[in-house]
């Protein structure tokens, strides 16, 4: 008997080992790097233990910035973003000719490096005394001035940062959302129509109704996944994001860590611990609020 | 006596209305494809427009007549181009390599074998996939740098190379095959691990291909964990390389080189992607998520 047990945990011992020493042993180490303060990571030595570490990180302008940024990316994108895939995979799941086509195409930019694209629509954005940029000439054409999306005023970078970021978005949630749509069963379609019922409410009735599980799933996934952009803006405004004014919580804890302005574990812990309980508490709400609008069969 | 319904007109005016809404969702369907597909257009666009080309456009040209493969030739010799490369296949081979024998004999221990503390191990693996990756990498990043390990493939690929949800993935794709097998194999004397290489993997051969994929597409597309723990470039993955271009490469003003190295970077899972897009969409319906 012992022999066999040990078999099956000797099967186990490299994954355990490695999610030990990466994910178990890290989780319980950040809660006790956001209490050390004053830890100084050349000398591995800190002087007292207490929220000073939030107490800062609360009120560095930077981090408040970050919120500020990260705030407006989820409230805009999420729903923007949801509202789209649906609109484009009811469209889909409507049509026959050329359906695949679409489907891969619209699924092209998951399997494209985030940074590498996001250079491209920097080009595009982007003013310089040599051009104004594709997306600047067409503002013109409808009679607009031209704006610096990259380097201008904050609503413009901030317009520019939710753009791509529901343009990276987007695949995954009309992947999700047309297969939740093919799998409605036609007999519910066919009974309506029996009953000369309208298209809309056919939609409203049964299809929104059928794929609602589906639909919150993606709203909450797409709340954390908002919650935690980063490398969307570093593609747009480089590395240096508190410059930019286009800093983003994660992007703060980043910078903490490292780089210029890095060196302070404690802050970047506290600070992570603060996006983890802000993603918690609207996760929460998002599972209270689906159980009331919800309809699993 | 009422009028004769006229049905020919009815039918003809509801087939005219379906006309209307086809054409209107194809057309909206090909705006949407056109600015998914119009970013990959102007970067392969201005990858081959010349640099002088380039900036003499004030207004951007939409095509161009005399393309040239110099940005090419500049974006792998004055960058390191091809060194970029060469590391990220190499983090990318290693990292997948090393995941899939790690899950394979997770998802085996769980799926096949009976051991004690077998089912509360399963449920406290799977709580973990809860867990964001924002709050271990901070800790991780001091692992990692205690250990000397920063600029080293190893710092790169060890914390990367187990997946949760990978393994529950493999594991439930393991016990849909019928136990009986697994007797039969140990009538015959089959040792556990002959069995696992010889019959199981091979049934789950499509699970793991499309494991591989995203695992591959993962690793190709990571940039934070490389950002942190690589400073020098000689060590840098193509993500990182790209920033660093974008920095401090070409001069700021050579766009065409930039783009060129875009192109680069990005053709390869392209490629993987059109040869394996079915597989690709099956995996992440089940339950990928980017990042």
């Amino acid at each position: 008997m012992d022999k066999k047990n040990l078999k099956g945990w000797l099967y186990l011992l490299p994954a355990i080992l490695f999610l030990g020493l990466f994910m178990v042993y890290p989780l319980i180490d950040v809660f006790i790097y956001s209490f050390e303060e004053g830890y100084n990571s050349a000398s591995q030595t800190y002087y007292g233990v207490g929220l000073y570490n939030y107490s800062y990180v609360l009120h560095d302008p930077y981090f408040l910035q970050a919120v500020k940024n990260t705030f407006i990316l989820v409230i805009f994108t999420v729903p923007i973003s949801t509202g789209i895939a649906l609109l484009i995979s009811v469209g889909l799941s409507s049509i026959k000719k050329l359906k695949e086509l679409f489907q891969t195409i619209y699924f092209l930019p998951y399997v494209t490096n985030t940074l590498a694209v996001g250079l491209v629509f920097m080009i595009l954005f982007k003013k310089t005394p040599y051009t104004d940029g594709l997306v600047n000439l067409v503002i013109n054409w409808f009679g607009g001035n031209s704006v610096d999306f990259i380097d201008g005023p904050y609503w413009a970078k901030m317009f520019v940062l939710c753009f791509y970021t529901v343009w990276v978005v987007l695949p995954f949630k009309i992947l999700i959302l047309t297969s939740a749509l093919a799998s409605v069963k036609q007999d519910y379609y066919n009974a309506a129509q029996v009953d000369g019922t309208s298209k809309w409410r056919i939609f409203t009735r049964i299809t929104l109704p059928m794929i609602s599980p589906m639909l919150f799933y993606l709203i909450i996934t797409g709340f954390i996944g908002a919650f935690k952009a980063y490398s969307d803006a570093v593609a747009l405004f480089g590395t240096n994001l508190n410059t930019a004014e286009m800093n983003t919580i994660v992007g703060y804890i980043y910078d903490m860590l490292y780089g210029n302005s890095g060196g302070y574990p404690s802050y970047a812990s506290a600070a992570a611990i603060i996006l983890f309980t802000i993603v918690l508490t609207i996760t929460c709400i998002n599972l209270l609020v689906s159980k009331k609008h919800v309809h699993y069969e | 006596m009422g009028k004769p319904v006229d049905y020919a007109k009815i039918e003809k005016s509801a087939r005219t209305g379906e006309r209307v809404r086809k054409t209107v969702i194809y057309l909206l369907l090909s705006v949407w494809a056109l600015v998914v597909l119009f970013p990959f257009y102007w970067m392969v666009l201005t990858s081959v427009k010349s640099y002088s080309a380039y900036n003499s456009e004030y207004i951007p040209k939409l095509y161009t007549l005399s393309p040239t493969l110099q940005n090419y030739v500049d974006a792998f010799t004055t960058v390191p181009l091809g060194r970029y490369f060469l590391n990220t296949l190499i983090f990318t081979i290693a990292t997948t390599a090393l995941m899939l024998v790690v899950i394979v004999l997770a998802a085996f221990a769980f799926a096949r074998l009976e051991f004690k503390g077998k089912n509360i191990t399963f449920t406290l693996f799977l709580s973990l996939m809860m867990i964001p990756n924002e709050l271990v990498i901070i800790t991780n990043y001091v692992t990692i740098t205690n250990w000397d390990m920063r600029n080293t493939f190893l710092g790169l690929i060890l914390p990367s190379v187990t997946s949760v949800f990978y393994i529950y993935l493999l594991k439930e794709n393991f016990e849909l095959i019928p136990d009986e097998l697994y007797k039969a194999a140990k009538v015959d004397g089959t040792s556990d691990l002959k069995y696992l290489l010889k019959v199981m993997l091979p049934i789950s051969k499509p699970t793991l291909i499309t494991i591989t994929i995203l695992k591959v597409i993962e690793c190709w597309n990571s940039y934070v964990w490389p950002r942190l723990i690589t400073d020098e470039e000689a060590y840098f993955l193509v993500s990182n390389g790209i920033q660093e271009i974008r920095e401090n490469g070409f001069g700021r003003e050579n766009i065409p080189a930039m783009m060129a190295a875009v192109v680069v970077i990005s053709v390869p899972l392209i490629v993987l992607f059109l040869i394996f897009h079915k597989k690709i969409m099956e995996g992440v319906a089940r339950g990928g998520t980017k990042g």
